[in-house]
């Protein structure tokens, strides 16, 4: 991902995220970068839409974090990355959470799974007590 | 409070959703709508999408939800205008709005939900 050899970060901005609205925000920011990379419109729905669902459970199930967007490029192809930073009770059972129709929140269960089928690459990264920080990309094509 | 107006046209009720909801504005739409039901006798619910330009699993379990309970509430719910984009990316995230009756506009929603309560 952005430590990855041969990934270069272009620009980079971060939102907290507390409440409803500060979503509504990421899904602003992440479409206007989402244009600026040059994104089709159905890729900027996708990422649009996987960052609505990380975002919302950053409050949800993290008690809140912090997105950091940034466009990227590797060579002449650019994306864009957004990494989801929380320091709530983290994830026991990882391959159990990416299930579809999981969750422990009264939801419908395809927050994290949905997202990971929006994204071209998708990292998770948690444990009890260490928080959760997940990244996800979406690459513009060729 | 922030809210979604809710208009009454005869015997159905429309909806056009011209924000970027947060999540606690769609709840309020979705109880504000059963209440409306029930106060207006009303047979339908138009809800027009055309302005969403993302629909997420939130908002996707709202529309669920609201058809679902105006069912129960012998009304009709009819979701219209969907771009084309949410709806790839509606299915791709692995939502099909199942039980959800859909026009591709008002003209064609108000039809269907002439059609169904005459």
């Amino acid at each position: 991902m952005a430590s990855a050899e041969g990934i270069r970060v272009e620009s980079r901005d971060e939102l907290a995220l507390r409440t409803g609205e500060d979503v509504v925000r990421l899904r602003q920011g992440v479409r206007e970068r989402a244009i600026a990379v040059g994104l089709s419109l159905v890729d900027q729905t996708k990422i649009v839409t996987a960052a609505s669902e990380l975002g919302r459970n950053t409050i949800q199930y993290g008690g809140g974090g912090t997105v950091s967007i940034e466009t990227v490029a590797n060579g002449s192809r650019r994306g864009l990355r957004l990494e989801f930073v929380d320091q709530g009770p983290g994830i026991a059972d990882i391959g159990l959470a990416m299930k579809d129709g999981y969750t422990t929140g009264g939801g419908l269960g395809l927050g994290l799974s949905g997202a990971k089928r929006l994204s071209d690459q998708f990292e998770i990264d948690s444990a009890p007590g260490k928080g959760t920080r997940i990244a996800i990309v979406r690459w513009k094509p060729y | 409070m922030e809210r979604i107006p809710i208009l009454r046209m005869g015997r159905f009720l429309l909806v056009t959703i011209q924000v970027d909801m947060h999540d606690q504005l769609a709840l309020t739409l979705q109880d504000d709508l059963t209440e409306r039901i029930v106060k207006e006798r009303a047979k339908g619910v138009l809800i027009d999408i055309s302005s969403l330009d993302v629909v997420d699993s939130f908002i996707g379990r709202m529309i669920s939800n609201i058809a679902g309970m105006s069912r129960v509430l012998d009304a009709q719910t009819v979701v219209v205008g969907m771009r084309p984009a949410v709806a790839i990316t509606l299915v791709e995230l692995g939502l099909n709005l199942a039980g959800v009756r859909t026009a591709l506009n008002v003209e064609k929603g108000m039809a269907l939900l002439q059609g169904a309560a005459p």
